[in-house]
């Protein structure tokens, strides 16, 4: 890989390597030996002696039992978990077929419609929040699962359909024909030959836009109100800091518990999120 | 496993709901109907509602009147929307400059051949997935003035005597969500760019060593050109979630102290949500409009431009 002396491997990789992951890795280091450590060891100044901030000798499980216990933590995280289920859902079908429509079927205005799409991909969340609680408050939708629910297809079903189309687009138009030719009709030909030669690209879809919904945070803070029916970000957030006291042992705690759903989903389909995420860009 | 589907059509008599579908424009228009409806309901719409609403004197509960431009007037002669201003472009700028350069070699590391390395790109890309407002936190408790771990390491080192107050200076505040931001983006650029180095024929470079080209000659007259198109999109999409950006600062100092590190979103969270004032708070968020509309329009054309080449 390295051609030349030792020495060289370590300056030129080894070195820089470390760095990257040291820098990258930390905070979730300390994320992890701060919901494990107990308050009197927690709270202890910077410079005070004998203080080995990076390790701790005395484990415990308050933090997580204070989070379950005196906290609404474990309905958050239900409420994460179906706002992030049902709305992936509906973007990968809205996504799948409209990704279907723009790549493979000719109808008036499709350059215009998919350029549309590409925009609404482009709209950041934060543009927009203030009309769209308006709006959500008109349709009676305020402080319910559902004003989430209805609101993040509007960043997943872009990237989706997007993302579908290259896919579809990389499917032979032959094997579409030859199953027309057998008598199949439009529809059945994209439900039973298109789309599942895209099924690896739908995983990547799904499992990029669950990520994405798990990690939403103004329109939940926004939207939401009452703290039973927070997702996490928002709740951990808004719960678990009164005025200006941290409680920073089940902060992390919650930090740590709520991050691993998604660890868990990425590890399972990292290769599907690489190429989800690549794919997104590149489209 | 598509001969086994194809065996399964045999369809002689079609009803009329077929022959809808059968026709290319009516299965496109049903097919994109629940995309253009939610899309139109929750972006379009909210965004003319925006608009309208930046034009009233509507708060909280009050549905307001007509007043012209006198929000953006406000907020034009507002010096905390100013200070928001130049921090916008100021985070993005610098942020963008560290996570590409960061990015990119990391990127470069990533495309040689080591043990583990799945495994270390799958770890690699944890800043990103991990939601943003729960790794923040992290971030807060590390520079927490009080219990700092980074004081306490500058402070063994004997690089430093007294504490440093991270959150509590404008300018090392400011300084302390950047760092945060390129935590986070630098996994996003290396693994985007690692896709497009990949891309790139090893032929090209050991023609080139052969040829007798320094490492830094083949990345500059090689690798570097072929990179650029994903580079170009890797950077506008990370430039307008960046000017965009909420999370972070709303964590990590909530626009303080002293209102001297808000962004064009915190700040008009804070006066929308957290004032009651929701036109002008429209107001602070549209004026983040014309610079989105600008890069869009960048980066539609290039987009355009490599496609026709």
């Amino acid at each position: 890989m390295i051609e030349g002396a030792k020495w060289r491997k370590w300056v030129y990789f080894y070195i820089p390597m470390a760095f990257f992951l040291f820098f990258l890795l930390f905070p979730f280091y300390w994320m992890i030996i701060t919901s494990f450590r107990p308050d009197g060891e927690l709270y202890r100044p910077w410079n005070s002696v004998n203080y080995n901030p990076f390790w701790t000798t005395k484990p415990t499980l308050e933090h997580v039992r204070y989070l379950f216990e005196e906290t609404l933590f474990s309905a958050w995280l239900w409420n994460t978990t179906f706002i992030a289920l049902v709305s992936t859902a509906i973007s990968l079908v809205c996504g799948v077929f409209a990704g279907y429509a723009l790549s493979r079927l000719n109808f008036p205005f499709a350059g215009g419609l998919g350029t549309g799409i590409f925009i609404t991909y482009l709209v950041p969340q934060t543009l927009l929040f203030i009309p769209l609680a308006e709006i959500i408050r008109n349709y009676n939708l305020g402080d319910t699962s559902w004003s989430l629910i209805l609101t993040y297809p509007t960043f997943l079903i872009p990237f989706c359909t997007w993302l579908m189309m290259g896919y579809f687009k990389a499917v032979p138009k032959e094997l579409e024909e030859c199953a027309r030719i057998d008598g199949a009709s439009r529809w059945q030909a994209m439900l039973y030959i298109i789309i599942p030669v895209a099924i690896p690209g739908i995983l990547s879809a799904g499992i990029f836009a669950f990520t994405l919904s798990w990690n939403e945070f103004i329109y939940a803070l926004v939207f939401l109100s009452s703290p039973a029916q927070k997702t996490v970000p928002v709740g951990v957030t808004s719960e678990l800091i009164r005025g200006d006291v941290f409680f920073w042992g089940p902060l992390m705690a919650g930090a740590l518990l709520g991050s691993i759903p998604v660890a868990i989903a990425y590890s399972f389909f990292v290769e599907h999120y690489v190429s989800g995420l690549t794919g997104s860009v590149k489209g | 496993m598509a001969v086994e589907a194809i065996s399964t059509f045999n369809t002689p008599p079609q009803p009329r709901r077929h022959r809808v579908l059968e026709d290319e424009r009516w299965l496109a228009f049903l097919l994109l109907v629940p995309t253009v409806v939610l899309l139109g309901l929750f972006i379009a719409y909210p965004f003319v509602r925006g608009i309208l609403l930046s034009v009233t004197n509507s708060r909280v509960g009050v549905a307001g009147d007509f007043v012209g431009f006198a929000n953006y007037y406000k907020i034009w002669n507002d010096s905390i929307f100013r200070t928001a201003v130049y921090n916008t472009f100021l985070y993005t700028a610098v942020t963008t400059v560290f996570k590409l350069g960061l990015g990119l070699w990391l990127a470069l590391l990533l495309n040689r051949n080591f043990r583990g390395k799945a495994f270390t790109r799958a770890f690699v890309l944890l800043p990103f997935i991990i939601p943003t407002v729960l790794s923040t936190f992290a971030w807060r408790w590390m520079f927490d003035p009080t219990f700092s771990v980074i004081n306490w390491t500058l402070y063994h080192l004997g690089l430093i005597t007294g504490r440093i107050n991270w959150l509590g200076d404008p300018d090392l505040a400011m300084i302390s969500i950047i760092v945060v931001n390129i935590w986070r983006g630098v996994p996003f650029f290396a693994i985007s760019l690692l896709a497009g180095l990949q891309t790139i024929s090893p032929e090209l470079n050991e023609a080139a060593a052969i040829d007798g080209a320094k490492p830094w000659q083949r990345f500059w007259h090689i690798t570097w050109p072929l990179l650029l198109p994903v580079t170009m999109v890797v950077v506008l999409f990370s430039v307008i979630q960046t000017l965009a950006d909420f999370q972070i600062v709303y964590v990590m100092t909530g626009g303080g102290p002293a209102n001297a590190t808000h962004l064009f979103a915190t700040y008009a969270y804070q006066i929308g949500v957290g004032t009651g004032l929701l036109s002008e708070g429209a107001a602070i968020s549209l004026a983040m409009f014309p610079v989105l509309l600008l890069i869009v329009v960048i980066q539609l054309l290039y987009i355009r431009r490599v496609e026709t080449r």
